[in-house]
């Protein structure tokens, strides 16, 4: 993973709590993000990992802390803020439009940027399709890079997981973002699938130069992809470094093997 | 064996983005078209026009605009005759309020003023879904029952609480016989249903789609929920108001509150049901189903009658035909829960195969 070049840092999370009721599921929390890495947050079930992610792209709102997204302050921003600043996500229990096919799934990612009036698509002939077919290429254009020109017909709903998932990263990516959240992209995939994904998420990275924040509960893929890694757990940061160092801290391995005591 | 796309390649996403991409599909369409244009006139007679055909296309039209919003945005509605009451109503005061009004205008201004009643009592949508949905929206059924019953300015104080309208003058030519009367209807609908087809399969059909299957997912994309309910709200209104004016103005000549009441939006919710929620087709099978079954039951129901040798009342013909309608639209739900529409894809699916089995 050396010899890649970082830029700045594209996000800084700082101080973030959060808590349902009495539920504190993040406690200050703080982290950044640089441009163009692999950053990867992992946690045993319940650490917070999934609500971390909700809380930077607008899902959620933390009731202290400030999001920093390229040097502006986002800590009130919803989902349509977090969309339009350059944030697209995927699903941890796949959330795709069940009721379309494959393709439409996918331009349903560019929504964003197509600008045509109602009337000019009722109407359809002129500004409308062609905007519909400049669209149509860049989609195709996703469609190859993720390998699922097959099935670009068929509805969502009928594909196997492992397929549902790539779908469900081309529609993140269609939206051309600065900044990607994966959750768990490799949660219940075979071996094969797993690999499959994870040359996806490097190509990603490596091609478009996206910067990519995981969770992910496989170790193994964990610490070969990503440059960086923050550990939580109940809610707090417990490590923070690349995957060495996180292998390394005490407090990690406390937390995933148990301590003795 | 004649349905099948073998050979048939397309070169440019123009080929592939068409509204019907399978030339025999396309052919059809327009055979179909040039039928009810040409075809029909020469056939039918005066009954079939006034009883059966203008009905159903209105309602067609109307199916439309609840499918749009039941079907492909998924916010249940059970205010739909009450936007064909406020189309209808809306249009008859533009005609009586301003002198040289054009009939399609005012029909058109209908529809538009029913698409703000639309977004105003689609609001309750941002917060509530599914069956509390549903009852926000009885209230603007009943609040607009109530309306154009009791506040006299709606009907220009007529004494009956009827109001009735002339026949329609459309760039010179008056609309009044039965043929005219289909002609107009039918050149409505077809210009409703290429634009609703065309809506739907682009941007604005597909944030509606999102809404309807992950609300979630589709803030995250960037589609926000207010305006992608709120625009279905307002387009499905519209179509629904020009319905309403139609059959306000077309089919009954003149009218009572009654004509648009919660019967009317339960049939509505019906046809898109039984016809299949989220396709086109959907509407015009489910209007054909509720329109047309019960007559033709009536017809034919004594016809049986006489050859089984059995002295059959017009009572009981009524009653009959309640119950096998009634029957066959369990009988429906039961074998096909998606409608007549996915009865119909699946038979196609079928037939791009024929003679072969796989």
């Amino acid at each position: 993973m050396s010899g890649r070049k970082f830029g700045e840092v594209i996000l800084d999370l700082k101080n973030i709590s959060l808590s349902f009721g009495g539920v504190k599921a993040l406690q200050d929390i703080s982290f950044n993000v640089l441009e163009h890495e692999i950053r990867a947050i992992i946690g045993p079930n319940g650490a917070g990992k999934s609500s971390m992610l909700n809380v930077i792209n607008g899902v959620y709102r933390p009731q202290q802390g400030d999001i920093i997204l390229r040097g502006e302050h986002h800590a009130n921003m919803d989902s349509y803020g977090a969309a339009t600043a350059g944030l697209a996500r995927t699903f941890q229990n796949i959330a795709l439009f069940k009721g379309m096919s494959v393709l439409d799934n996918i331009m349903t990612g560019r929504n964003l940027k197509m600008k045509a009036n109602m009337l000019q698509q009722a109407i359809w002939f002129g500004p409308a399709m062609r905007e519909e077919l400049e669209h149509r290429a860049k989609v195709e254009e996703i469609i190859d890079f993720l390998e699922i020109q097959h099935i670009r017909k068929t509805p969502v709903g009928r594909l196997p997981y492992g397929l549902q998932k790539r779908v469900d990263l081309a529609r993140a990516l269609a939206m051309e973002p600065q900044i990607l959240l994966l959750d768990e992209p490799m949660a219940g995939m075979n071996v094969e699938e797993k690999q499959d994904m994870c040359r996806f998420i490097l190509d990603v990275n490596d091609q478009f130069g996206t910067t990519i924040v995981l969770i992910e509960h496989d170790m193994g893929v964990v610490m070969d992809i990503s440059d960086r890694v923050v550990v939580l757990d109940y809610g707090k940061k417990i490590g923070d470094g690349t995957p060495d160092e996180v292998r390394a801290n005490p407090e990690v391995i406390s937390a995933y093997l148990g301590a003795s005591h | 064996m004649f349905y099948r796309e073998n050979g048939q390649f397309k070169t440019s996403y123009k080929a592939d983005q068409q509204a019907f991409a399978i030339p025999q599909d396309r052919w059809a369409i327009v055979a179909i078209v040039v039928f009810a244009f040409i075809g029909v006139p020469l056939l039918v007679d005066e009954y079939m026009f006034r009883a059966i055909l203008v009905p159903f296309l209105i309602l067609t039209l109307a199916a439309l605009g609840v499918n749009i919003l039941v079907g492909y945005c998924g916010q249940i509605t059970l205010g739909a005759g009450a936007s064909m009451a406020v189309g209808a109503y809306a249009a008859y005061n533009f005609m009586v309020r301003i002198d040289g009004m054009p009939a399609l205008a005012a029909i058109l201004l209908g529809g538009l003023m029913a698409a703000a009643a639309g977004i105003v009592f689609g609001i309750p949508s941002l917060r509530v879904r599914g069956l509390y949905l549903a009852v926000a929206t009885l209230a603007s059924q009943f609040f607009w029952d109530w309306a154009f019953l009791r506040i006299k300015w709606f009907t220009n104080n007529s004494s009956s609480g009827s109001v009735s309208v002339a026949d329609i003058n459309l760039f010179g030519w008056t609309i009044n016989s039965p043929t005219d009367k289909y002609l107009f209807c039918l050149g409505v609908l077809v210009v409703f249903s290429v634009m609703a087809k065309n809506l739907l399969r682009g941007n604005m059909g597909r944030q509606w789609m999102a809404i309807r299957d992950m609300d979630v997912a589709a803030t995250v994309i960037g589609i926000r929920p207010m305006y992608a309910k709120l625009t279905a709200f307002a387009v499905s209104s519209f179509y629904l108001g020009v319905a309403g004016a139609l059959w306000g103005f077309v089919n009954l000549g003149s009218w009572e509150p009654a004509a648009f009441s919660i019967d009317r939006s339960l049939q509505l919710l019906f046809m898109v049901i039984i016809g299949g929620l989220g396709a086109i087709s959907g509407s015009f099978f489910g209007a054909a189903f509720i329109v047309i079954l019960p007559i033709f039951l009536n017809q034919t129901l004594p016809l049986v009658g006489s050859l089984l040798g059995l002295d059959v009342s017009i009572a009981l013909v009524s009653h009959v035909e309640f119950i096998i309608f009634g029957s066959l639209i369990v009988f429906f739900l039961i074998v096909e829960p998606h409608g007549i529409a996915r009865l119909w894809a699946t038979g196609r699916e079928k037939l791009r195969l024929w003679p072969f089995p796989h």
